[in-house]
């Protein structure tokens, strides 16, 4: 069974239809990009997979978990799929170590010492193993985002969502960040990730997915797509790119 | 007649202990139900939100006064007598709730609403984010509003005087009918009043400051 499963999604946000018909199935253990304009939908889709947007028709599964609006089902499915967002979200008020070991304790249970434990082993998946009692406000964004990467880890998740997290850093900060998830991919995590980084997408996704207007326009192994674009709109969007 | 002296001072100092009970009692008991109220007007079940709105509207319009009038003279008319103290606290608690739940109403909401999607994207609950995402901060938000908002409060417990409770503003009319030392008396009363306001303004500006400062970093 695929890790994410995405059956003929439409979405609307009042008359603006965002999604129109979607299909797209995630292997475990692969990785796949997501690219496309703003206002193509790829972030709300991101977004539907763990269900911060519901959807108006169609059918997800994600983890083994069907995509519900009833809070409880939510809960568990959330449990299993962590979110990066652009701006990092980090709770200010608490510090690296509490911001990472809140959801393990409170939502799982887990005993205050194996928390810190697992918090201080994802924090030096990460690379930021000194920043335990740092607070968030103290850390460059680069290192703000490398957090939230290790809080969502921490959740031990089975598939992990990416919505353009490298697009609020500035460039000499990107790197850090993208280094982190090209080592979570090649130790094999299911990643979906919504990005403007084609040099990533191309490199370190196993399969690329270009949206426009609502729809798949085109979607290949990566080198592939990028090399050889079949629609004219990818192929404007690449050069544009490329730039 | 009376002269102002110490005998006197001190009926005014002891009133002024019950103006800092009374606006103690008022300020725990209304921020308990305060508290409930915010919470409410950003439920979402429309229901509970309406009766939160409702409740804050009504007695944002009418007067204190109004309230007072009512828990005291009017409850003893259904045979409900309650003590001037009891009516008092009680008519500041309903006073001091409605303006307290909008002001944290309005901490709460200026938490940025990625915080809530942050939260409930780690499979919190609801309640989880409101005790360990939301409400920290927003406590932090609100202080220097809600401490502003005591401000008022002080000076607003004169008004129970009109059923007859002793309290700072009372005793210094009673020693003034006693005395005819206005001036005396009432710089007196007002030096109080300044001594406990006072403070609690610079504290309320100076929070505001340092809240100021540790957001823009």
């Amino acid at each position: 069974m695929p890790a994410v499963l995405i059956d003929d999604v439409y979405k609307r946000f009042g008359d603006l239809e965002v999604l129109k018909g979607v299909s797209l199935n995630v292997e475990s253990g692969q990785v796949v990009a997501l690219i496309g304009r703003s206002g193509s939908g790829k972030s709300t889709l991101l977004r539907c997979i763990n269900g911060l947007e519901a959807i108006n028709s169609g059918r997800i599964e994600v983890a083994g978990h069907v995509v519900d609006q009833d809070q409880k089902k939510l809960r568990e499915l959330r449990k299993d799929v962590g979110i990066v967002f652009q701006s990092y979200n980090l709770f200010p008020h608490l510090t690296v170590g509490q911001n990472i070991m809140l959801s393990p304790r409170i939502t799982q249970n887990v005993p205050q010492d194996k928390a810190a434990a697992l918090a201080r082993d994802v924090l030096a998946q990460v690379g930021l193993s000194e920043k335990f009692d740092s607070y968030p406000d103290n850390l460059s964004g680069g290192q703000q985002q490398r957090v939230a990467i290790a809080r969502s880890l921490a959740m031990r998740p089975k598939v992990m969502l990416f919505d353009e997290v490298t697009s609020a850093l500035d460039p000499e900060l990107t790197g850090e960040v993208l280094l982190v998830m090209e080592k979570l991919a090649k130790a094999g995590m299911t990643m979906l990730l919504v990005t403007h980084e084609m040099n990533f997408a191309r490199n370190v996704a196993s399969t690329t997915v270009f949206m426009h207007q609502g729809k798949i326009w085109e979607s290949g192994p990566s080198q592939e797509l990028f090399a050889n674009p079949q629609t004219p709109e990818l192929r404007n969007f690449v050069s544009a790119g490329a730039k | 007649m009376q002269t102002f002296g110490w005998p006197e001072a001190m009926f005014i100092f002891r009133a002024a202990g019950w103006t800092l009970l009374l606006t103690a009692i008022a300020f725990v008991i209304g921020g308990v139900i305060g508290g409930a109220l915010a919470i409410m007007r950003l439920s979402r079940i429309a229901l509970i939100r309406n009766i939160a709105s409702v409740y804050i509207l009504v007695i944002q319009s009418i007067p204190v006064l109004m309230v007072l009038f009512m828990s005291y003279y009017g409850l003893s008319i259904i045979g409900i007598e309650l003590p001037p103290f009891l009516a008092a606290s009680a008519s500041l608690a309903v006073y001091v709730s409605a303006y307290l739940a909008e002001i944290w109403r309005g901490s709460i909401q200026s938490v940025p609403f990625q915080q809530w999607e942050a939260s409930a994207s780690l499979a919190h609950s609801p309640a989880q984010t409101y005790r360990y995402v939301i409400l920290p901060q927003a406590v932090r938000i609100s202080l220097p509003p809600t401490v502003g908002f005591l401000v008022q409060l002080v000076k607003n417990t004169s008004i129970v005087s009109v059923v007859g409770f002793v309290e700072l503003s009372r005793a210094g009319q009673l020693v003034n009918n006693a005395t005819f030392q206005a001036f005396q008396v009432f710089s007196l009363v007002a030096a109080i009043y300044f001594a406990i306001c006072f403070p609690l303004s610079r504290l309320s500006r100076h929070l505001e400051k340092v809240m100021n400062a540790s957001r823009s970093h």
